[in-house]
Formats: C-alpha cells, structure tokens, sequence
C-alpha cells in the first residue's frame, strides 16, 4: 500500500495547479473565486479519490501474477506444448464452439503465486468473461505447470453441466494422471473431451450467427443521455471553451473534455475517442455553441482531439484480436475444481 | 468584467450538470449492492445447508474428536439464527454479528477438515471426499460473492461521500453501507483456508 505521505503528495500537485489558474483570476472577481473555489473543492475529493483507487490498483499490478491478453483458444506461457499439439487442441475447442456455442479457454502458466490458483483462475476468468454474450457459456482451464496446480473454472451457466464434482473427477481421473506421465497435451485432450460430452447434454441455445458477430454493446448510455451529452453539454463547453481559447485551442480542448468524459462514462477508450473527434467536428467545423463565428475551416482538428481522447483511456480492455474474441457474457462465480499433481 | 463572471458561471453549471445530482446512480447502485449481498446469503445458505451431511459423515467415524464437532453444529445453529435479509445491509450493527457468525462457522468447519485429515477411514470414503470438493466449491463461490459485495458497495460509497452526490444523499437519507471489515480482510485476501489435498501435518 501507497502511503499517506505519499498519496497526498501526488494528489496534491494538480491540485494546486487548479487552485491558481493565472488566466482566470487575472482579474480578481470574488464571486468567480467563490465559485472555482467550490469547484476546486469538488476537484479536490475526486482527484483524491481516484489518487486512492490507481494507487491501489497499481499496488495489486505490482504483487499478482498478471493476466494475459486472450489471443487465442489456447495460451501457453511455459512452451510445454509443440505447435501441433497446440493446434489440436484449438481446432477441438473450435469445433466445440462451432456445435454448442460454448467457449472453453485453455492458459498454461508458469506459476499464480502469491496467489492460489482458485484466486487467480477467478481473476482471470473476470477478465476475459468468456463465454456467449446472452448465455454466458465459458469454461477456463487453469494450468500452473511450477506449482503442480490445475484448475477448471466454470462460468455459471455451466454449473448445471458441470458441477464441483464432476469437475474434480475430471482433474483427476484424465488430467492428474496424465500429467504425472509429462503427457500435458494427453491430459487436456482428454479432459477437454469429457467437459464437452458434458456441456453436450446440457441443452444449451444452439449458437446463431450472430452470436459470433456480436459487438460488446455500450453500457448505461441511451440516447437521451448521448442527445443531452452532444446536444448540451457540447454546446456549453464549446462556447466556455472557443471563449477563452479562441476557436482552434478551443475545439479542441472540447475534445478532450469531451473525450475523457465519454471515457469515463463508457469506460471504453475507443468509445471516448469517437466522443471526442465528433465533438471537435461539432464545435470546430459546425461551429455549435462557437463564441467566435465564421472563419478558419479547421482541417487539423479531428486527429488531435481523438488522439488525447486515446491517450486518456490507455488501460482500456480490448479482448478480440485475431480469430478467437471472448464472447464477454461469461460469469464466473467461484464454480469448479482445483487439484495438484 | 461581466464576461468573466458569466465564464465562471457557465463552468460551474457545465461541471455541475455533467455529475448531475446522482440520483438515478443511487438507485442503480444501491439495487446492485442488494442483489450482490443477496449472493453472499445465498453462498453462506448453501454452505449451512451443506454442513449436515458432513457432520453425519464424520459422526459415521467412531470415536471422532467431539469437541471439533460440537463447534461445528454450534457454529452453524448461532449463524443460522440470525434473521439474514437483503436490509442487513442498512443496519450495521446487525451486519457485523452476521459476520462474526459466519466467520465463526468458517473457523469451525476449516478445523474440522483438518482434523478429518488425520482419520483415514474418512480419508478413504468417497462420499466425504465429494462432500469435501463441494464444501471447496461453496467457500470459493462464498469469496467470490464478496468480494463483489465488497466492489458494489465502495461504488456505492464513493458516489454517497463524493460532492455533489453527497448533497443528494443528504437530502434523501441515503447513508454509507457497511463493507466487511479489516480483521476480515485478512481473511478475504487469503485464499480459502480449507485445505483438501494437502496430506495431514502430523
């Protein structure tokens, strides 16, 4: 853990930068101190707020083993299996999902500690939340070759399919005994053929095409609030904006507020980007709420304002990639087994 | 002059409204911290629910140590006793004495496994084994839902304490919900402490 000291050390700096902005208080007006000083106030509690929650997250990042980007059906961090063997395996699980629509996620590491392999297969599986966006179908299979641990965690709408038990009959009937031989690619083949007779006679919703297209949609923002967010908000922060900074600086600095706003909102980078590029073409080539009319088609705004809407939003969670995406409904609740060969 | 003072203004508003008052987030998250504490109770009744069979199994075992046992039973009936409702979250006090009772039965239960360890009869009955992976799945799921308890509430939290939230907040009672506390912490951080497949210590 950060400490205090610390913490308000880092907190306090943009603080004080936004306590004294010289552009604004050139002219001594009281009510405006007043009021920016209510404003800095409620600056003051999120920035703190939010010095609390990076610095915690990145004392975590520091201590946890970390989770990999999901790049494919099957990841191995250890190199323990030969590309075919590899390939195998992805083109079963491939065909798996091709017939009953359920992902199931082979990873391979070297070890999860400090943590348990239950911690980290549950992290892990928060993660990348595999499995069909409307059924929640994903199975993982944690494979921690240092520690001697396997792990199977089962998203909950496969608890029916496959409870605790039969989870833990599989580690150690097909998975514990062939791994003790050195033979992981027979192991997981096997267990992997066991889980999907299993998920087979579950009787899931067969898969549809367009489970394999669909998008993440974006959460919590209908389009009244986007009408009120462009049609409003825009606007107001446009003319404050354009007024101060003259109409280029201005516009773009709506971008970027836009932008981290639609970030934040969203907590999608790409979804902030696109906030903050439409609101730079609003307020820099429409001229919404512009205090300064006419002139000046600004041709170079755009990029600017998408690309700081992206820098804002660096740690965003991109899942897809190649071939294999998450279908992001899976929801791990702590099922499954946990065994050690 | 005047045009400075309206600048002032407009930030204040634009700040203002784009927090908005909150009131549509209190709602959304104090449903979700109900319906997350709701898992917890569900996880810890699956668990109570479970503990019969165990405390049947072992007491199959003859001269099983009793005292473990009694604890157990003990634990289970003081955790059950206690009325758990989605409200417990609005009433710290109540809050606190649940938790004490469950962690008294986690306690309880996780002594008992590794006494078990030492009786190889039990060892090698499978249906305590089954009842072993279960009572793992159960305490895993219970981590689980709290930590997601833990999650909802801090949203929760901070957007009651943070301003201009907490006006809102103010104005309709809506108070700070108890999260679990430090001395469970530890507990949380750590994973669960029923060990299944390690071989007994002596």
């Amino acid at each position: 853990m950060t400490s205090v000291a610390a913490l308000s050390a880092r907190s306090a700096k943009p603080v004080r930068v936004l306590a004294n902005p010289k552009w604004l208080f050139t002219r001594g007006v009281s009510a405006a101190r007043f009021a920016c000083g209510v404003a800095s106030r409620a600056l003051l509690g999120v920035l703190l707020v939010m010095g609390v929650l990076v610095s915690t997250l990145s004392a975590r990042a520091q201590d946890l083993a970390g989770v990999p980007p999901l790049s494919a059906r099957v990841i191995d961090q250890t190199s323990t299996l030969s590309d075919p063997q590899k390939a195998a395996l992805s083109s079963k699980l491939a065909a798996l999902e091709q017939s009953t629509g359920s992902q199931i996620v082979v990873l391979l590491v070297a070890s999860t500690q400090p943590e348990d392999i239950a911690a980290y297969g549950q992290r892990v599986a928060d993660t990348w939340k595999i499995g069909r966006r409307d059924v929640g179908d994903g199975l993982l299979i944690v494979v921690a070759k240092d520690d001697r641990r396997v792990r199977i965690e089962v998203a909950k709408t496969l608890e029916g399919a496959i409870p605790d038990l039969a989870a833990k009959r599989v580690i150690d009937a097909q998975i514990t005994p062939a791994f003790r031989a050195g033979d992981y690619a027979g192991g997981l083949n096997a267990a992997i053929d066991q889980l999907a007779q299993r998920i087979r006679g579950e009787g899931l919703p067969m898969p549809t095409p367009a489970d394999r297209t669909a998008q993440p949609s974006p959460g919590g923002l209908g389009p009244e609030s986007l009408g009120i967010f462009f049609f409003v908000l825009v606007p107001i922060v446009g003319s404050v904006m354009t007024g101060m900074f003259g109409r280029r600086i201005g516009s773009l600095a709506t971008g970027g507020v836009a932008g981290g706003i639609g970030w934040w909102l969203t907590t999608s980078a790409l979804l902030g980007g696109l906030a903050a590029v439409v609101a730079v073409v609003f307020v820099g080539l429409f001229g919404v709420g512009s205090a300064v009319r006419g002139g000046l088609a600004g041709g170079l705004p755009p990029f600017g304002g998408g690309g700081f809407g992206r820098t804002g939003g660096g740690g965003g969670w991109g899942g897809g990639g190649g071939g294999f995406g998450s279908g992001g409904g899976g929801d791990f609740g702590g099922g499954g087994a946990s065994g050690r060969w | 002059m005047t045009r400075r003072i309206s600048l002032a203004a407009w930030v204040l508003v634009a700040s203002v409204g784009m927090s908005g008052c909150g009131y549509n987030d209190f709602q959304r998250l104090d449903e979700q911290v109900k319906s997350s504490w709701s898992e917890v109770l569900n996880q810890y009744q699956r668990r109570a629910d479970l503990i019969p069979n165990i405390v049947a199994t072992v007491k199959g075992e003859a001269n099983f140590e009793q005292e473990t046992l009694t604890k157990v039973i003990e634990a289970r009936s003081k955790a059950t006793s206690i009325q758990a409702t989605p409200e417990l979250v609005n009433d710290p006090e109540a809050f606190q004495k649940f938790q004490a009772a469950q962690g008294e039965l986690t306690g309880a239960l996780s002594r008992l496994m590794v006494v078990a360890e030492q009786y190889p009869n039990l060892k090698a009955n499978q249906g305590f084994q089954d009842l072993r992976v279960q009572l793992e799945g159960t305490e895993n799921r219970v981590t689980v839902a709290r930590n997601r308890y833990i999650k909802s509430v801090t949203d929760y939290n901070v957007l009651a304490r943070s301003f201009p939230n907490n006006l809102t907040a103010m104005v309709f009672g809506y108070s700070v919900k108890p999260n679990f506390t430090v001395q469970n912490e530890a507990e949380i951080s750590k994973p669960p402490a029923v060990s299944f497949d390690k071989p007994a210590s002596k």
